[in-house]
């Protein structure tokens, strides 16, 4: 029987179209994570409670300002960005138990027992003027002293680094150096309006 | 002789089959479309975000409100000025606008994933904190209380 050939279809085409998708999806999409660092604001105080000035003993709070010129003052030292993560660290684990830096609680950690945690807080001012890189950089700065220090914690007990730990065990090291960080407060606010 | 009708005497060089070649463009394609995201509003501020070494990946894309803030495109300076505005969705808003913004993005999540909508701060390094305290005063107003701060990783 003689068969009647089918003629190829052309098809060199389709990958132009192809081609053309492909530029069009390239230049409508974007591509990359979103990174950042996390923050959880103080909920807004209520109105018709009266606010109670929450008594944080003076020793357990150390205060980051930023002035107008990005200029740093912690504790009540000028100092440059870069000393301020040695600064927290100290802050933060008071190695020397001294009296004027953080008190520390023993609490119970499930899974881990008992330890000493710091009440250190850290609280950062920043001026209206201040900019937004010197806030970051500060803010940076300070989450590089607490990551530090899980670290260390996680290197101690688990002779591993904190992103190598389970989720318990990071739960654990969250638990035992929190993070702990308070942006400026409202009044503050109103005050340099 | 036969300059054109050559082939009976020459070799003749097969041709290159073309068929799979529109295959790897398609799996590049499709390669795009999965990892990357359609571009929703269109940048009216330049944001030059700021570094950072600690930064951490946002988790769930989808549930991610952006307010930009920086100055106004070189497009729209004669406009809008060269003040750092707020840009939420495609306009110029201002920090009252921002509770509506906040609601309106809420209702658009699904009720359970609510209470993990972050709000992604994408401001301009060069902008002054006043505006930024603004936002989040409002923000705090709104209870919208999970931010981020952009930034980008680095070479610290």
């Amino acid at each position: 029987m003689a068969k009647k050939k089918v003629p190829a279809m052309n098809t060199s085409s389709t990958a132009d179209i192809a081609f053309l998708l492909l530029c069009y999806f390239l230049m409508t999409t974007t591509m990359g994570s979103q990174t950042g660092l996390s923050r959880r604001l103080p909920p807004m105080p209520d109105k018709n409670q009266k606010v109670e000035d929450q008594k944080v003993n003076r020793r357990n709070i150390i205060v980051v300002k930023i002035n107008s010129a990005d200029r740093l003052l912690a504790g009540n030292e000028p100092l440059d960005v870069s000393q301020l993560k040695d600064k927290i660290k100290e802050f933060l684990t008071n190695p020397a138990d001294d009296p004027n830096l953080p008190e520390k609680e023993l609490k119970n950690i499930e899974g881990y027992g008992d330890y000493r945690v710091s009440k250190g807080v850290i609280s950062l001012q920043n001026d209206r003027g201040t900019s937004y890189q010197a806030y970051m950089a500060v803010q940076n700065e300070l989450v590089r002293a607490i990551n530090e220090l899980r670290d260390e914690f996680a290197r101690r007990n688990w002779g591993k680094g904190f992103d190598q730990l389970t989720e318990d065990q990071q739960n654990i090291t969250k638990d035992a150096i929190p993070q702990f960080i308070s942006e400026a407060e409202p009044k503050d606010v109103a005050k340099r309006r | 002789m036969s300059k054109f009708g050559g082939s009976n005497n020459k070799k003749d060089v097969p041709a290159i089959t073309s068929s799979s070649l529109s295959d790897i463009v398609f799996m590049l394609l499709f390669f795009f479309m999965v990892t990357t995201q359609l571009r929703e509003t269109e940048n009216k501020v330049i944001v030059k975000i700021p570094e950072a070494s600690e930064v951490v990946k946002l988790e769930r894309k989808d549930l991610n409100s952006y307010i930009n803030i920086g100055t106004p495109i070189k497009s729209l300076q004669a406009q809008y000025g060269t003040d750092a505005r707020i840009q939420l969705n495609d306009t110029f808003k201002t920090t009252d606008d921002i509770r509506d913004f906040i609601a309106a993005e809420r209702e658009s999540k699904s009720e359970a994933d609510r209470q993990f909508m972050t709000v992604s701060i994408r401001a301009d390094q060069d902008v002054r904190m006043g505006i930024i305290t603004d936002v989040k005063q409002e923000l705090r107003r709104c209870s919208a209380l999970k931010i981020m701060y952009s930034a980008r990783k680095g070479a610290q």
